[in-house]
C-alpha cells in the first residue's frame, strides 16, 4: 500500500461526499433497516444509519464504490455513530465493534478493488469518528452549568472500543470529524494515542472541527485558532473543518488555521446552506466554483464534501482539483518516539 | 543574552494564547488558590462558587493571561473541587476565554482537571522529587492530554536553592523531557524557585540573584522553554509593608525580565512602577535583590520604618443616622437608601397607634418632600423609582402587621389601569409612570404588555379604575389607542384616557383619539407630568373645568394642526417615480458580498458589544436629557446622570457576569436588483425568493432634489448588473425575566434599568452586526476605521433602515424579512399581530451597501401610491391603508 503521507505531497486528496444524502434515496423501511436479524428487536431502528453495514451491506459499498468511480481517493466508513454513547439511542452498545468492523471491512473491500484496477492512484479508507451526541464541556441543563452528560473518561473508552474495531477491520487512517466540542475530540485523541501504543502502530489521524455559527466559533467556544492549538500536541496527518457551513462561508476560518500549522489542511463542507425546508441545494458547479477559490489560493491538501454532497459535487470537485497543486505542509518525520 | 528560541509556546483557552519573540510577560492570576487567598478558600469551603467565579473572572478583567486554579487544602475533596470549579469556568466565556493553569501536588487531581478543560492548559508542576521514573510518566501522562508543564527545580536531594543546583536540576528535566518522553520544549516552563531574601540569615541573601542569573542560564541554553516564578515570596521579610514589599516585586522583576523571566505569578496590585519608586527607596531595595552590600538587609529594614504606607480608608458618612425618626425616613425616600428603612419603620411602628399610621403618616410625609422636589425639578426620575423601592419595601415590612389588625388599607387617592395596547411589547414608559405615580399615592393596576381591548374595558369597570393609561411605541399601536378610544364612548365610559409612548404625539391624540371620546383624552409623554394632569383630571372641584379647558386646547389645536397639513403639495407617483434619486450604475462601485446566504450569530458575549452603546437615548429613557458623555457633567442633572449611569454599569457587569441576557442575530446577503421601479427583487442564483417593497417620497421639492425610495440605492434589472443588499434580525432574550426577578422583590428600579439596558444592547448589536457586515461578511469596507461616536453619527458606509421607522414606515415588510431569513425558526424573535417584535430588545432591518445610499424620512404619500401600493403587494387597499395611514397626506 501507498504511504498516504507520500502521497500527500504530491497530490490533493479527494475525500468522498455525504453517505446520509445518498442512503435517503433508498428510502429504507423499517424493515429493510431490521433485515432478517433484527427483525424481533426492542428498538426503532430506522435511522441508525450506521447498522445498515450489517443490515444492507451492497448499499454501502455501492456508495463506496460511486464516490471512488467519481475520482474520491479516500473514503468514509459508515460509522460516524459507532460508538455505545450514540448508540445508546438504539439500544445497540453491545454491537459496536461488529459495525464498526464490518463498515471498515465493506470499504476496504471496494478501495483494494479499485486500487488493484488503478495501481497509480491508491485508494484509501478512512474510519469515520463521529463526536457522539454528548458533549464533555458544556452543560445540557441550562439550571446546572456545571452538569455534564458525559466525562472524557467515559468518552475516551468509548472511542477506544471504536477505534479498535475500525483498526482490526481495516482502515488505512482515521477521521474525527464533525467536532463542535474540542474536549470531545481530546478524549478520542487520547484513545487513539492509547491504542496506538498497545499495538505499537502508526495511524494516520485526520481531525475536523465544525463552525457552527457567523462567530467563528465551534458550538463550545472556541475560536478556530483555539482549537487548532489545543488539538495540536498530537501528530495529526491533517486539521481542518467540515459540515455546518457551505464552502464560502468555511474559507475564512480554513484561512484561519492554515498559515498557522504544519499539519495538512482538509475541508468538507456543506452543499451550501439548507433552506427553508432542511435541504441542500447547491449544485455541483457552483460548489466547486468556491472551492476552486480554495485551490486558487493554495489552502488545501485534503477536500470533500459534507451533508448535502454527492458523488455528482465529487466528481467537480475532483476535477476541478486535478488542475492544482497541493498546499506545502512540513512533514512530521523526526517528532514521535512514544 | 542570547535567548536560544525557535519555537513558542502555544496555549488556549476559548481564544488563543502564543508566545512570540515581542511577547510582554505573562502574567498568572493566583487569586484562585485556596493556598494562597484565605477568602478562596472559605468561598470553596462554603460552596459559594457564585462569589469563587467572581474572583477569577476578576482577575481576568484586571489582565490575568492565564489562570492558576489550586484546591489543595486538607479540608477540601481536592479533585472534586477542581473538577466542578473548572466545570463551572467552562460555562463563563469571559474567564474560560483564557488558559487555565491546572495548580496541585496530587497527579489525581491534575488529571481530573485536565479531563474537564478543553483547551490547551498549563499543569503546575510536576518535579524529580519522587525519581525520574514517576516524574516521566506523568510527562508522558502530560502530553497525551495536550498541556504544557511547569517543571519545579526540585529532585531526589530537595529543592534547589543556589545557582549551581539550579542549572543542574533544570538541566537533568529539560533532558528529560525532550529526549526521554519527546515533550515539546517549547511547552516546558521552569519554576526556579523565588525564596525571600533580606531574611536576616546570610544564607539568604543571593536568594534573588541567584534565581536571576538562573533564568539567564536556562534560557541561553534551554532551547525554547520559559522560565517562571511567584514573585511576591522575594519579599515575605516585609510583610506588613506594602510600600516596600511593592518596591521589592517592581524591582526583582526588572532584573529578573531582563535576564529572561517570560512568565510569573504576581498581584498587579503589589506593584510599583519601576521608575516611579523614589530614588533613596529604590537604592536600598537594589542593595537586597541584587546583593550589593553586606549591610543591605539592616539599612533597608532602618528605612523601611519611615516609609510605611499610609492609605487613607473610603467611609460613608452616616451622619444623618444620629437625626430624629421622620427626618431619617424622609432622608432616607429622598436619597433611595434602603439600608435602614425596616430599622426605622419597626421603629416608627413601635411609636404608632396602628402600623396604617406609619404609612399614611411618616412614609408619606417623606414621600411627599420627594413629590414636592420632583415637581419643582429638583428631583429626577431615576431619583423618583429608587424612593419608590424604599418606600415599597417599607410598605411591605408593614403589611403582615396591617393584615394583622385588620384594619382599613390606606385609601388610595385614586385608581389607575395602565396598559400596553395589543400588538405592543414595549413598557418602560409605562412602568415608570406606573411607579411614579404609585409613589403618588395612587393605586395602579397594571395589565402588562399586548393587553387585548375587551380586557381593558372589562379590568376598567370590574376594578372601577379612575382613569386609564393607554402606551405604544409602534405605529400600530396608535390605531388600538382610536380603537379603544371608540369602545369607551360606545360603553359610556366618563374616566380619562391618559396617552403616552414613543409613537403618540399631541398632535396623533387630538385629531385621531380626543374625537372619538366625549371625556377627557389627555397625551402625557413625560412621565413628571402624569402626576400633575392625573391629580387634576381626579381631584373632583377642579376637574370639570379642566376637562373642559383640555378639550378645548384640544379642539383648537386639532383645527390649526389640519389647516397646516393642507399646506404642503405632493406630486403623484409616476411624477415621483421621474424624480427618483439616480445612481450612476455604469461607474458605481458594487461590491459582491464575501459571504451569500443566511448566517445566525448567537455565540457572541456581551462584553464585545459593550464598545457599542450609545448612552444617550437610556438617559432620555429616564427623562435625562442630554447626550452621553456631556450629560455626566451637565449642571442640572448631571449628578443624578452620574449616579444612573453607575447603577447602570453595575447592572452591565452583573448581567455579564451571569449572562443573564442572551444576544442572537440572523442576517443574510443576496443579489438584488430593483423592479418596476420601487421593488427590490432578492434572488438566490438568479432565481427571485422575496420581493421587498419601498414606499417613495411624493412631497414636492424643489428642482434637483430627488423623491427617495429605498430601491434606488440597489442596481435596477434592466442596468444588468447583479447588486445585492441584506437583511437582519437582532434580539436580545432574557430581559423580561430579569425584570420580572426584581419586581417580584418589589425593585422596579432595577427592573427598568434591566429593559432599558436589554434595549442599548439590542442597539449596540446592530450596531456591532452592521460593521461586522461593512467589514467581514460583505466587506465593502473592509479598512474602515471608525469609532463608536462616528457609528452614532451614523458616518459609515451604507445604511441599516429597519421597517417601521421613516425610510420604510411599512410594519408588513417585517413579514417578509422574517420569511426571507426565517427569524423565527432560527433566533426564535416573533412577531406579535402589530408586527412589534418579541422579545421587546429587538432590532430588524436590511442592509444597503451602495456609497451613495443614505437614510431620508418618507415623509406623506398619497392615495396614487397607496392603491399602486397595495396591488404590487397583494392586498387590500383597506390593509394598506391601515398600516400605512400615519404617512397618507389627507
Amino acid at each position: 500500500m501507498s504511504n498516504i503521507q507520500q502521497v500527500l505531497k504530491e497530490r490533493i486528496l479527494v475525500l468522498d461526499g455525504a453517505m446520509g444524502t445518498m442512503l435517503q434515496a433508498y428510502k429504507f423501511t423499517e424493515e429493510d433497516f431490521r433485515g432478517e436479524r433484527f427483525k424481533d428487536y426492542p428498538t426503532p431502528l430506522q435511522g441508525n444509519n450506521d447498522l445498515l453495514s450489517i443490515t444492507q451491506p451492497e448499499a454501502i459499498k455501492t456508495i463506496h464504490g460511486k464516490y471512488f468511480e467519481v475520482g474520491a481517493d479516500i473514503v468514509e466508513t459508515n460509522t460516524f455513530s459507532g460508538t455505545t454513547i450514540a448508540m445508546a439511542d438504539y439500544q445497540m452498545e453491545d454491537l459496536v465493534y461488529e459495525l464498526n468492523y464490518q463498515s471498515a471491512k465493506i470499504a476496504k473491500e471496494v478501495a483494494d478493488e479499485f486500487t488493484a484496477k488503478e495501481p497509480h492512484k491508491p485508494r484509501f479508507v478512512a474510519g469515520s469518528i463521529g463526536p457522539t451526541n454528548r458533549t464533555a464541556s458544556m452543560s445540557p441543563d441550562v439550571n446546572d452549568p456545571g452538569y455534564r452528560a458525559v466525562t472524557f473518561d467515559e468518552l475516551r473508552i468509548a472511542y477506544k472500543q471504536q477505534v479498535e474495531a475500525l483498526v482490526d477491520g481495516g482502515v488505512d487512517l482515521l477521521l474525527v470529524e464533525t467536532v463542535f466540542d474540542t474536549l470531545n475530540a481530546k478524549a478520542a485523541l487520547f484513545a487513539i494515542e492509547q491504542v496506538k501504543e498497545e499495538r505499537n502502530i502508526d495511524m494516520p489521524i485526520m481531525l475536523s472541527g465544525t463552525i457552527t455559527d457567523a462567530s467563528g466559533r465551534t458550538l463550545s467556544g472556541q475560536t478556530a485558532e483555539a482549537f487548532l492549538i489545543s488539538v495540536s500536541h498530537i501528530p495529526l496527518l491533517s486539521v481542518g473543518f467540515n459540515c455546518a457551513l457551505g464552502a464560502n462561508l468555511l474559507q475564512p476560518h480554513l484561512e484561519a488555521v492554515a498559515n498557522k500549522t504544519d499539519f495538512a489542511i482538509s475541508a468538507h463542507p456543506n452543499a451550501g446552506l439548507p433552506n427553508a425546508f432542511g435541504e441542500y441545494d447547491e449544485t455541483p458547479e457552483e460548489m466547486g466554483e468556491q472551492i476552486e477559490e480554495y485551490l486558487k489560493k493554495n489552502l488545501i491538501n485534503i477536500i470533500g464534501g459534507c451533508c448535502g454532497t454527492s458523488p455528482e459535487h465529487i466528481r467537480v470537485i475532483a476535477n476541478i482539483t486535478a488542475k492544482y497543486k497541493p498546499r506545502e505542509f512540513v512533514t512530521l518525520s523526526a517528532v514521535e518516539e512514544s | 543574552m542570547k535567548i536560544k528560541q525557535t519555537k513558542y509556546m502555544k496555549l488556549s483557552g476559548l481564544e488563543p494564547l502564543i508566545l512570540n519573540e515581542n511577547s510582554n510577560f505573562i502574567n498568572v492570576g493566583e487569586r484562585t488558590n485556596v493556598a494562597g487567598s484565605r477568602k478562596f478558600l472559605r468561598l470553596i469551603k462554603e460552596e459559594k462558587f457564585d462569589e469563587a467565579l467572581d474572583i477569577a473572572r476578576h482577575q481576568v478583567d484586571g489582565g490575568a493571561q492565564i489562570v492558576d486554579i489550586n484546591m489543595d487544602d486538607g479540608l477540601l475533596d481536592g479533585k472534586e473541587s477542581m473538577v466542578r470549579f473548572l466545570n463551572l469556568i467552562a460555562a463563563e466565556p469571559d474567564i474560560c476565554r483564557v488558559p487555565m493553569m491546572i495548580d496541585s501536588s496530587k497527579w489525581e487531581i491534575i488529571e481530573a482537571g485536565l479531563q474537564v478543560v478543553q483547551g490547551k492548559c498549563v499543569v503546575n508542576s510536576i518535579s524529580l522529587k519522587e525519581g525520574e521514573e514517576k516524574f516521566i510518566w506523568e510527562a508522558k501522562q502530560i502530553k497525551k492530554y495536550g498541556a504544557a508543564v511547569i517543571v519545579m527545580a526540585f529532585d531526589e536531594v530537595g529543592q534547589a536553592d543556589n545557582y549551581e543546583r539550579r542549572i543542574e536540576i533544570a538541566k537533568r528535566s529539560y533532558d528529560v523531557l525532550v529526549k526521554k518522553v519527546g515533550f515539546p520544549s517549547e511547552d516546558i516552563i521552569f519554576d526556579l524557585n523565588i525564596f525571600p531574601v533580606a531574611t536576616g540569615m546570610d544564607e539568604h541573601k543571593r536568594n534573588a540573584i541567584d534565581f536571576i542569573e538562573a533564568t539567564k542560564w536556562v534560557r541561553e541554553n534551554l532551547e525554547n522553554v520559559s522560565v517562571s516564578g511567584g514573585v511576591s515570596n522575594v519579599s515575605f521579610s516585609f510583610r506588613g509593608n506594602n510600600t516596600v514589599r511593592e518596591a521589592m516585586h517592581s524591582v526583582f522583576l526588572y532584573y529578573a525580565i531582563q535576564n529572561g523571566m517570560n512568565m510569573g505569578i504576581v498581584n498587579p496590585a503589589m506593584l510599583e512602577v519601576y521608575d516611579d519608586i523614589p530614588k533613596d527607596l529604590l537604592e536600598h531595595v537594589e542593595d537586597v535583590i541584587l546583593d550589593r552590600r553586606d549591610d543591605a538587609t539592616e539599612r533597608l529594614l532602618d528605612f523601611a520604618e519611615t516609609v510605611k504606607g499610609t492609605k487613607a480608608e473610603k467611609t460613608v458618612d452616616l451622619s444623618w443616622r444620629e437625626n430624629p425618626l421622620q427626618d431619617r425616613i424622609t432622608h432616607a425616600l429622598v436619597k433611595g437608601l434602603d439600608a435602614f428603612i425596616i430599622e426605622d419603620i419597626e421603629e416608627a411602628r413601635l411609636a404608632a397607634n396602628k402600623p396604617i399610621e406609619v404609612i399614611e403618616g411618616n412614609l408619606m410625609t417623606g414621600m411627599n418632600v420627594v413629590g414636592d422636589l420632583f415637581g419643582a425639578g429638583k428631583m429626577f426620575l431615576p431619583q423618583v423609582v429608587k424612593s419608590a423601592r424604599v418606600m415599597k419595601k417599607a410598605v411591605a415590612y408593614l403589611n403582615p402587621f396591617i393584615e394583622a389588625e385588620k384594619s382599613d388599607k390606606s385609601e388610595p387617592v385614586g385608581k389607575i389601569l395602565m396598559a400596553t395596547v395589543k400588538g405592543d411589547v414595549h413598557d418602560i414608559g409605562k412602568n415608570i409612570v406606573s411607579v411614579v405615580l404609585a409613589c403618588n399615592n395612587y393605586e395602579i393596576v397594571d395589565l402588562g404588555v399586548m393587553v387585548p381591548p375587551e380586557k381593558i374595558i372589562e379590568t376598567a369597570i370590574s376594578e372601577r379604575v379612575d382613569a386609564i393609561g393607554l402606551s405604544g411605541l409602534i405605529t400600530p399601536s396608535l390605531d388600538e389607542m382610536v380603537y379603544l378610544a371608540k369602545e369607551m364612548q360606545n360603553k359610556n365610559f366618563e374616566v380619562p384616557l391618559l396617552i403616552g409612548g414613543a409613537t403618540t404625539s399631541k398632535a396623533h391624540t387630538a385629531v385621531k383619539i380626543d374625537t372619538q371620546y366625549n371625556n377627557a383624552v389627555v397625551h402625557v409623554n413625560d412621565a413628571s407630568r402624569a402626576v400633575t394632569v392625573v391629580g387634576d383630571l381626579l381631584n373632583k372641584k377642579t376637574a370639570h373645568a379642566y376637562v373642559a379647558k383640555m378639550k378645548k386646547d384640544y379642539d383648537e389645536f386639532r383645527t390649526k394642526f389640519l389647516k397646516r397639513g393642507k399646506e404642503k403639495s405632493y406630486i403623484s407617483i409616476e411624477e415621483a417615480r421621474k424624480r427618483k434619486y439616480k445612481i450612476d450604475w455604469e461607474t458605481s462601485e458594487i461590491v459582491k458580498p464575501k459571504e451569500l446566504g443566511v448566517q445566525i450569530l448567537k455565540q457572541l458575549s456581551l462584553k464585545e458589544l459593550l464598545p457599542f452603546i450609545d448612552w444617550s437615548p437610556f438617559f432620555r429613557s429616564w427623562d435625562l436629557h442630554g447626550k452621553y458623555p456631556d450629560i455626566l457633567k451637565d449642571n442640572v442633572v448631571g449628578e443624578q446622570a452620574t449616579q444612573l449611569f453607575e447603577d447602570a454599569q453595575d447592572m452591565v457587569q452583573q448581567i455579564i457576569a451571569k449572562q443573564s441576557l442572551k444576544p442572537k442575530a440572523v442576517f443574510g446577503l443576496f443579489e438584488a436588483n430593483s423592479i418596476n421601479e420601487d421593488d427590490i427583487s432578492v434572488q438566490k442564483k438568479s432565481e427571485e425568493i422575496a420581493v421587498f417593497r419601498t414606499l417613495r417620497q411624493q412631497l414636492k421639492k424643489r428642482d434637483g432634489i430627488p423623491n427617495h425610495a429605498l430601491a434606488d440605492f440597489v442596481a435596477p434589472k434592466e442596468s444588468g448588473k447583479t447588486d445585492y443588499m441584506g437583511a437582519f434580525c437582532v434580539g436580545i432574550f432574557g430581559a423580561q425575566e430579569l425584570a420580572d426577578s426584581y419586581k417580584a422583590k418589589d425593585d422596579d428600579y432595577n427592573a427598568i434599568m434591566a429593559q432599558a439596558i436589554a434595549d442599548r444592547f439590542a442597539e449596540a448589536f446592530a450596531e456591532y452586526l452592521h460593521k461586522q457586515i461593512r467589514t467581514k461578511h460583505w466587506g465593502y469596507a473592509a479598512n474602515e476605521d471608525l469609532t463608536n461616536q462616528d457609528l452614532i453619527k451614523e458616518s459609515y458606509k451604507g445604511i441599516r433602515p429597519a421597517p417601521g421607522y421613516p425610510a420604510c414606515p411599512d410594519h408588513l415588510e417585517k413579514e417578509t424579512i422574517w420569511d426571507l431569513l426565517d427569524v423565527e425558526k432560527l433566533i426564535g424573535v416573533t412577531l406579535t399581530e402589530s408586527l412589534a417584535m418579541w422579545p421587546a430588545a429587538a432590532v430588524s432591518g436590511y442592509y444597503f451597501g451602495n456609497p451613495e445610499s443614505k437614510y431620508f424620512g418618507l415623509g406623506k404619500i398619497t392615495d396614487d401610491q397607496l392603491t399602486d401600493y397595495a396591488e404590487r403587494k397583494g392586498i387590500d387597499k383597506s390593509k394598506a391603508r391601515k398600516w400605512l395611514h400615519p404617512n397618507l397626506a389627507e
